[in-house]
C-alpha cells in the first residue's frame, strides 16, 4: 500500500446561492490505494468529484497535489495534472470509434503537416486495451457498446492520459455481476501500477471487496475516516447516516380510506421489476432507494408518462392502464416531478399561467376560451394556500427561488383535486422553511384523504414523514417495512442489498 | 457568453419600476419596433412616389401578399411548437393540381375547394404522423415530403397547364366586396388573422402551444397530450394549403406544377420577423400581421420605384436576422445597464 | 486471429451506412442494366457522374454544417452569387484564365461562409435563421451585381466554358476536381485535429469543451468549408452552363440536404462521414437517370426522390430505435 499523498484536500468549502454543498471537508489519496468515499445522496460527493476535475471552483480551502498547491481553471486543466474522472453518465461520443474516442483532446500527430496518426492510435489503443484484457474492437463505434464496456472504454482513455488519480463515481450502477468483476480486475490492475483511485459507491459488498480507505461525508460535511478492514460496516453505516433527527416532522396519524391503488408485479424493461403494493386513502406511502434504485421510473409509470412492460395496476378495484399523463391525471392521480426546471413548471410562463396550465379546461368557458378572472381567482386561491412569496403572479417562473418554484409546482396540483399524490424528491435543494411547510402540506394532504407516495433520497424524512416504506435496490423491491418497525438502519441495509445476502447465506 | 435566457433572468430579478426603464422596456420589444419600421417604410414611400399612399394602391398591393400571409398563421403555431414545415409550397401545388383537374373535370365551384381542403389535410397529417410516430424531426421528414408532393404534382401535370375554371371562380381571388375597394383575400386575411390571435392568446389550445414550444417535457407532465398537439398543427397547416391553393389559382387562373415555388421559405420568414422565436414558445399573431405588412408593402413600394425586387430580398434576409439579432442585444445593453445602475447605488 | 478479425470486419462493414447504400445501389443497378445493358456503358456513368459533381462538391459542404447540428441554407445563393461574379468577370476579361476564376469563385464565396458562420457562432443566431436571412441577402446581392440581366454563351469565353468539359486522362477535369474535393476532405474529416474536432461538437457539445475543442471556432469553420466549396461550384456552374443567371441553383440547398440524409447522415449530429455523402449523390444521380429506362416519365423524378429520402430517413430511426431497446434489454434483463 502507498505511503505518500498523492492528492490532499484541506478545509476544502463550496457554497451555492443558499446552499453549503461542501463544507469545511478533507481528503486525502495515496498512490497505489483505493479510497471509497461514502455518504447519502446530497452529502457532497459530486461536488467535490467536480471540484477535483476542475468544473467548480472551490470558494474557500486548498487542493495540493503531490505536495505543492493547485487551483484548475477549467476541466482540461486537471486533465493535465493528472486528474481524470470516470463519470456516472459517460461523456463520449456515441458516433465515434473506441480509437477516436480515447484520443479526443490528444490526438496523436505525425509529420511535418502533423497529420493525425491513426494507425499509432490504433496501435497504442489496442495495447491499452491488451493490458487491460478486455476483447474490445478498437474501431467499433462506441453507440454499439454495452454500458459496461463503455466504462472500459472511458478508463483506457485514462490510462492513455497517463493518469495519477482516477475518479470512479459509481461505476458499477449499471453493471452485471461479470461485469463488475472485470472492472473490479482493471481496478487492481491501476492501482498496483501506483495509480490512486477514488471510488464513489453505496454497495457496501463492492466497498469491503476493492477499497483499501474510506471517508466519510454527511450533509457536506467530513464525518470521519478509516481503513475498510479495520472496519465493520455497521460502523460505516452509522457514520453515514447517523445523524440526530433534531429536523421535526410535523404529526400525522394516519387514517386509513379504502384500498385505492394496488400494484401487482409491475416492471418496466431496463429500469425495476415486480413492484407490488397497495395505497390507502389517507396513507403516506414512502419510496426509499438509492441513486438509480427505479423509484422515478416507477412514478413516471404509474402517472402513464411511461408505459409497463409487465404487472397490473388497479385503481379504485378496477384495472387501470394509465396511456398518457392526461388519462391519469383524468382519473385522480398528480405528479409533482423530481426535476422542477424542466418537468415541474414551463419556466418562461407566469405563474398564473403554471398553475392553471393542469385545469385550463375546467377554468374556460365551455371548455375553450381561457377566462382571465376565474383563471386569476383560481391561481390566488391555491397561490395563497402554499403561501408563495413573487413579486407577483405575472412574473415567469424562472424568477424565483428553487422553494417558491417548488410551491408553484405544489399549488398547480393541488388543484386538480388528487386522490393519489406522487411527490417526486419534493424537498430537494430548498431551504429548511420552504422544506417544512412541503411536510406540513403533505401531512394535510393525507389527513384530507388524499394518498400520498413520497420518493425522497433522505432517510429522515422518509422515516419521519411515512406510513408505510418500501425499500428498492437496483430496480427490485427489496421490502415493505411499517413505520413503528422501520429504523434508519434497517431501512439503509434493504438500500443497499446487504439484508439479502444474509438471508442468502443464512 | 451568457445566454439569451440568462440575461432575461437577470433583467428580471432587478425591480423594474421607474418610468425610464418602462419605456425602454416597451420600446425595446419587437413587435413595438416593428411598427416603427412599418411606418417608417409608409413615410419613405410616400416621399419617393405619390403613386404609394393612395387607398386603391394600398388596397389592391393586398393580393400580392395577402396568400402568403393567411399561410403564415398556421405557420405560427407550427413554429410555436419548436417544429418546422419546409413542405408548404408543395401541398400548395398538390392541392392546386387537384383543383385544376377537378375543374377540367367540370366539377363545381364548393367540390372544387372541398377538395382542395381534403388533400392539403390529408397531407399535413402525413406529415404530423410522421414526425410523432417516427420521432424524426421536423425539418428531415418534411423536406422528404416536400419532394413528394411537389413530385406528384411534376408527375401528374408534367410540363402543362389547367386553365380551365368555372365562371365565376376568379371572384375569390381577384374581386373586392361588394362597393368597396378592399380585396376579397385581404378580408379573409384579416378575419382569420383575428381567429389565429383569438385561438393562439385567449383559448386552452393557445397555451397548450405556449407551454410545448417553453418544454415539451414539462407540457406532457402537465398533462397535454404533446402528440395530439403537434399532429393538430402540421394537419391544420395541411388544411390552409389547400385554401392558399384555391385563392392561389382563382387569381392566376392557371395551375401548372411549379406554382408557388419557394414560399416555404418565404413564409417562414415571415414568422420569425414577426418575432416568433424559431426554437419555440415565443411570439404573437399581431406580430407576424405587421410583419407580413411591413414586407407585403416594401415590396410593392419597391416596384413602385422600379427596384423590382432586387433590393428587396437583401432587406427581408437583412431584417430577419435583425429580428433575432437585435432582441439579443438590447437584452444585453439592458442588463448592462442595470448593473451599472446598481453599481451607482 | 485472422480468421476473427477478417470476421469482424465483414460483420463492421455490413452495419456501415455506405455498405448499405453500395448494395441498395447493386440491387437497383441488377434490373435496370437487365432492362437496357447501355446503361452501365461508359459514356452513360461518364454523364451520371458529371451531372452528379457539383452537387458532390457542394453537399460535402452542407455535410460539414448538418456535422455539427446546423443547416446550410444559403448554398444556392453563393452559388449564384459567385457564379455570376466568374461570369461577369469573364465577360469583361475574355482572355482570364479559368483557374484564376476559380480562385475567385473560391475566395468570394470563402468570405460569403464566413460571414454565415460569424452570425451564427458570435451573434448566436440559429444556423436555420441566419442562412434564411443570408439566403435572401446573397441573391439580392446576385440581382443588385448584375442589374438583373444575364450573362449568355456568347459572352463567356471559349476558354472558360470549355474548362469543365477538358479531360485529363478520358475524365473531364469537373470529375477530377471534385473527386480531389471528395478526397480533400475525406482526408480533412479523419487525419486533422480540426475535422475530428467537428465531429466531437456535433456529437456532444459538453463533453467536447471538456476535452478542449474551441466551439465557436468550430462552428465558424464549417461555415466557411461550406462558402468556400459553394464558391468553387458556381465558378464551375457558370462554365458548365455556359450562362450566369440570376435564378441559378435556386432549391439546390434541399438537394444537399437530400444527398446527406441519403449518405447516412442525421440531423441531431456527429454521425456520417464524406464517403456516404458521395454515395447519397451517386444515388440521387443514377435514380434520376434510370427513370427513363423503367418507362418513368422524367417528371416523376422529384417524387421518387422524396420517397428515397423519406424511406432512408424511416430505416435510420427504426435501426436506432432497435439499437436503444437491445441496449435496455442488456441492462438487468
Amino acid at each position: 500500500m502507498g505511503e505518500r499523498a498523492l492528492v490532499e484536500v484541506r478545509n476544502l468549502t463550496k457554497i451555492f446561492p443558499g446552499i453549503r454543498a461542501l463544507d469545511d471537508v478533507h481528503l486525502t489519496l495515496r498512490c497505489g490505494e483505493v479510497h471509497a468515499l461514502i455518504g447519502e445522496n446530497g452529502a457532497g460527493k459530486s461536488t467535490l468529484v467536480k471540484v477535483l476535475t476542475g468544473v467548480y471552483t472551490p470558494t474557500d480551502g486548498t487542493i495540493a497535489l503531490e505536495g505543492s498547491e493547485v487551483s484548475f481553471k477549467s476541466a482540461i486543466d486537471a486533465q493535465q495534472a493528472g486528474i481524470v474522472a470516470i463519470h456516472q453518465e459517460a461523456s463520449m461520443f456515441p458516433e465515434l470509434s473506441v480509437t477516436e474516442n480515447i484520443f479526443m483532446g490528444h490526438h496523436l500527430r505525425r509529420g511535418r503537416a502533423r497529420t493525425l496518426d491513426w494507425k499509432a492510435m490504433r496501435t497504442q489503443t489496442e495495447e491499452l486495451l491488451a493490458r487491460m484484457q478486455l476483447d474490445i474492437d478498437p474501431d467499433t463505434l462506441v453507440k454499439n457498446l454495452s454500458t459496461a464496456k463503455r466504462h472500459m472504454v472511458e478508463i483506457t482513455k485514462a490510462l492513455s492520459l497517463d493518469a495519477k488519480l482516477v475518479i470512479m463515481d459509481e461505476p458499477t450502477s449499471a453493471l452485471t455481476a461479470r461485469e463488475v468483476e472485470d472492472l473490479f480486475r482493471i481496478v487492481r490492475s491501476l492501482k498496483e501500477a501506483g495509480k490512486a483511485i477514488l471510488f464513489i459507491s453505496h454497495k457496501f459488498d463492492e466497498i469491503f471487496e476493492i477499497c483499501d480507505y474510506y471517508t466519510v461525508y454527511r450533509d457536506g460535511q467530513y464525518i470521519g475516516e478509516g481503513r475498510v478492514d479495520q472496519s465493520s460496516e455497521d460502523q460505516i453505516i452509522k457514520m453515514m447516516i447517523g445523524r440526530s433527527i433534531d429536523q421535526l416532522y410535523p404529526d400525522h396519524t394516519p387514517t386509513l380510506g379504502q384500498e385505492i391503488l394496488k400494484v401487482e408485479q409491475l416492471s418496466q424493461l431496463g429500469a425495476f421489476k415486480d413492484v407490488s403494493f397497495s395505497l390507502h386513502e389517507g396513507e403516506i406511502l414512502g419510496l426509499f432507494g438509492l441513486v438509480g434504485a427505479g423509484r422515478t421510473e416507477v412514478a413516471r409509470t404509474i402517472f402513464g408518462i411511461d408505459r409497463a412492460s409487465g404487472g397490473s395496476i388497479s385503481f379504485d378495484g378496477k384495472r387501470f392502464e394509465p396511456k398518457s399523463a392526461m388519462h391519469a391525471m383524468k382519473a385522480g392521480i398528480a405528479l409533482v416531478p423530481e426535476d422542477r426546471q424542466r418537468q415541474g413548471l414551463v419556466l418562461k410562463m407566469s405563474l398564473t399561467h403554471n398553475i392553471s396550465l393542469p385545469v385550463l379546461k375546467t377554468l374556460s368557458a365551455k371548455g375553450v376560451v381561457t377566462t382571465k378572472k376565474r383563471e386569476q381567482r383560481y391561481v390566488l386561491e391555491h397561490g395563497q394556500q402554499m403561501e408563495i412569496r413573487a413579486a407577483g403572479y405575472h412574473v415567469d417562473a424562472e424568477t424565483l427561488s428553487g422553494g417558491n418554484q417548488q410551491k408553484v409546482v405544489l399549488a398547480k396540483w393541488i388543484g386538480t383535486k388528487p386522490r393519489i399524490l406522487i411527490l417526486d424528491e419534493p424537498t430537494k435543494g430548498i431551504d429548511v422553511a420552504t422544506k417544512a411547510a412541503v411536510h406540513q402540506f403533505i401531512c394535510d394532504m393525507a389527513s384530507q384523504g388524499v394518498a400520498v407516495i413520497l420518493i425522497s433520497s433522505e432517510l429522515p424524512e422518509i422515516l419521519g414523514m411515512s406510513d408505510r416504506i418500501l425499500v428498492m435496490h437496483e430496480g427490485r423491491q427489496m421490502a415493505i417495512l411499517d413505520a413503528s418497525e422501520a429504523t434508519a438502519e434497517t431501512v439503509m441495509r434493504h438500500a443497499i442489498a446487504t439484508v439479502r445476502e444474509e438471508v442468502h447465506h443464512g | 457568453m451568457e445566454t439569451r435566457s440568462d440575461l432575461v433572468a437577470k433583467n428580471r430579478l432587478i425591480d423594474e419600476t421607474g418610468l425610464k426603464a418602462r419605456l425602454i422596456e416597451f420600446f425595446t420589444k419587437w413587435e413595438v419596433i416593428l411598427i416603427f419600421i412599418a411606418i417608417a417604410v409608409f413615410l419613405f414611400f410616400n416621399a419617393k412616389s405619390r403613386y404609394f399612399l393612395d387607398w386603391f394602391n394600398l388596397m389592391n398591393a393586398t393580393f400580392q401578399f395577402s396568400e402568403k400571409a393567411i399561410m403564415a398563421l398556421p405557420m405560427i403555431f407550427i413554429i410555436m411548437c419548436g417544429d418546422i414545415d419546409i413542405s408548404i409550397a408543395s401541398i400548395i401545388a398538390l392541392c392546386a393540381y387537384v383543383v385544376g383537374n377537378a375543374a377540367l373535370g367540370g366539377a363545381s365551384i364548393p367540390t372544387l375547394i372541398v377538395l382542395s381542403l381534403l388533400v392539403g389535410a390529408l397531407a399535413g397529417l402525413f406529415n404530423g404522423v410522421l414526425i410523432t410516430t417516427l420521432e424524426m424531426p421536423a425539418i428531415a421528414v418534411t423536406l422528404a415530403t416536400q419532394s413528394i408532393y411537389r413530385g406528384i404534382s411534376i408527375g401528374l401535370l408534367g410540363d402543362q397547364a389547367r386553365t380551365k375554371f368555372p365562371p365565376n371562380f376568379g371572384v375569390l381571388g381577384q374581386e373586392f366586396v361588394s362597393g368597396t375597394i378592399i380585396p376579397i383575400e385581404f378580408v379573409l386575411y384579416l378575419v382569420l388573422m383575428l381567429i389565429f390571435a383569438f385561438v393562439l392568446h385567449k383559448t386552452t389550445y393557445g397555451r397548450h402551444l405556449y407551454a410545448i414550444g417553453n418544454s415539451s417535457e414539462a407540457a406532457r407532465f402537465s398533462g397535454i397530450n404533446v402528440k395530439a398537439v403537434r399532429i393538430i398543427n402540421f394537419t391544420l397547416t395541411g388544411l390552409f394549403c389547400g385554401l392558399t391553393a384555391v385563392l392561389l389559382a382563382s387569381r392566376i387562373l392557371s395551375v401548372r406544377s411549379n406554382i408557388a415555388t419557394g414560399w416555404d421559405l418565404e413564409i417562414i420568414t415571415l414568422v420569425v420577423l414577426g418575432g416568433v422565436s424559431i426554437t419555440g414558445g415565443r411570439g404573437t399573431v399581431f406580430g407576424v400581421f405587421i410583419g407580413s405588412l411591413v414586407v407585403g408593402y416594401l415590396k410593392f413600394g419597391m416596384g413602385l420605384l422600379k427596384l423590382s425586387g432586387t433590393l428587396m430580398t437583401i432587406v427581408i434576409g437583412t431584417l430577419l436576422i435583425c429580428a433575432v439579432l437585435l432582441p439579443r442585444l438590447l437584452d444585453l445593453y439592458k442588463a448592462n445597464r442595470k448593473l451599472r445602475i446598481q453599481a451607482q447605488r | 486471429m485472422a480468421e476473427r478479425s477478417k470476421m469482424t470486419f465483414i460483420r463492421r462493414a455490413m452495419v456501415r451506412r455506405e455498405f448499405t447504400l453500395v448494395a441498395l445501389l447493386v440491387i437497383m443497378l441488377v434490373p435496370i442494366t437487365l432492362r437496357s445493358p447501355q446503361f452501365l456503358s461508359v459514356a452513360n456513368i461518364n454523364r451520371i457522374l458529371n451531372d452528379m459533381a457539383i452537387l458532390a462538391i457542394v453537399a460535402i459542404g452542407q455535410f460539414f454544417v448538418i456535422l455539427c447540428g446546423g443547416i446550410d441554407l444559403s448554398v444556392g445563393s453563393i452559388i449564384a452569387f459567385t457564379g455570376m461574379v466568374c461570369g461577369m468577370v469573364n465577360e469583361s476579361h475574355p482572355s482570364i484564365s479559368p483557374f484564376v476564376l476559380l480562385a475567385l469563385g473560391i475566395g468570394v464565396g470563402l468570405l460569403m461562409g464566413l460571414f454565415n458562420g460569424v452570425l451564427v457562432a458570435y451573434g448566436k443566431i440559429p444556423p436555420i435563421i441566419t442562412t434564411l436571412g443570408t439566403v435572401n441577402i446573397y441573391r439580392g446581392m446576385t440581382f443588385l451585381l448584375s442589374g438583373g440581366s444575364w450573362v449568355t454563351a456568347h459572352e463567356l469565353s471559349v476558354a472558360y466554358i470549355a474548362f469543365p468539359r477538358n479531360t485529363f486522362l478520358k475524365i473531364s477535369y469537373l470529375l477530377w476536381i471534385a473527386f480531389a474535393i471528395i478526397g480533400l476532405f475525406y482526408y480533412i474529416g479523419r487525419y486533422t485535429r480540426t475535422g475530428r474536432e467537428v465531429y466531437a461538437i456535433g456529437g456532444n457539445p459538453t463533453a467536447a469543451k471538456f476535452v478542449g475543442v474551441n466551439e465557436n471556432k468550430i462552428r465558424v469553420v464549417v461555415f466557411v468549408i461550406s462558402g468556400t466549396l459553394c464558391g468553387l461550384a458556381g465558378a464551375l456552374w457558370t462554365a458548365r452552363y455556359a450562362s450566369a443567371v440570376n435564378e441559378m441553383a435556386t432549391g439546390f440547398e434541399m438537394q444537399t440536404v437530400a444527398a446527406c440524409v441519403l449518405g447516412g447522415v442525421n440531423f441531431s449530429g456527429g454521425a456520417g462521414g464524406i464517403i456516404g455523402v458521395a454515395l447519397g449523390t451517386l444515388f440521387l444521380g443514377i435514380v434520376t437517370n434510370a427513370l427513363p429506362v423503367v418507362y418513368l416519365s422524367v417528371f416523376w423524378q422529384t417524387f421518387v426522390q422524396g420517397l428515397i429520402i423519406l424511406i432512408a430517413l424511416a430505416l435510420n430511426t427504426i435501426s436506432d430505435q432497435r439499437k436503444s431497446r437491445r441496449v435496455l434489454q442488456e441492462r438487468r434483463g
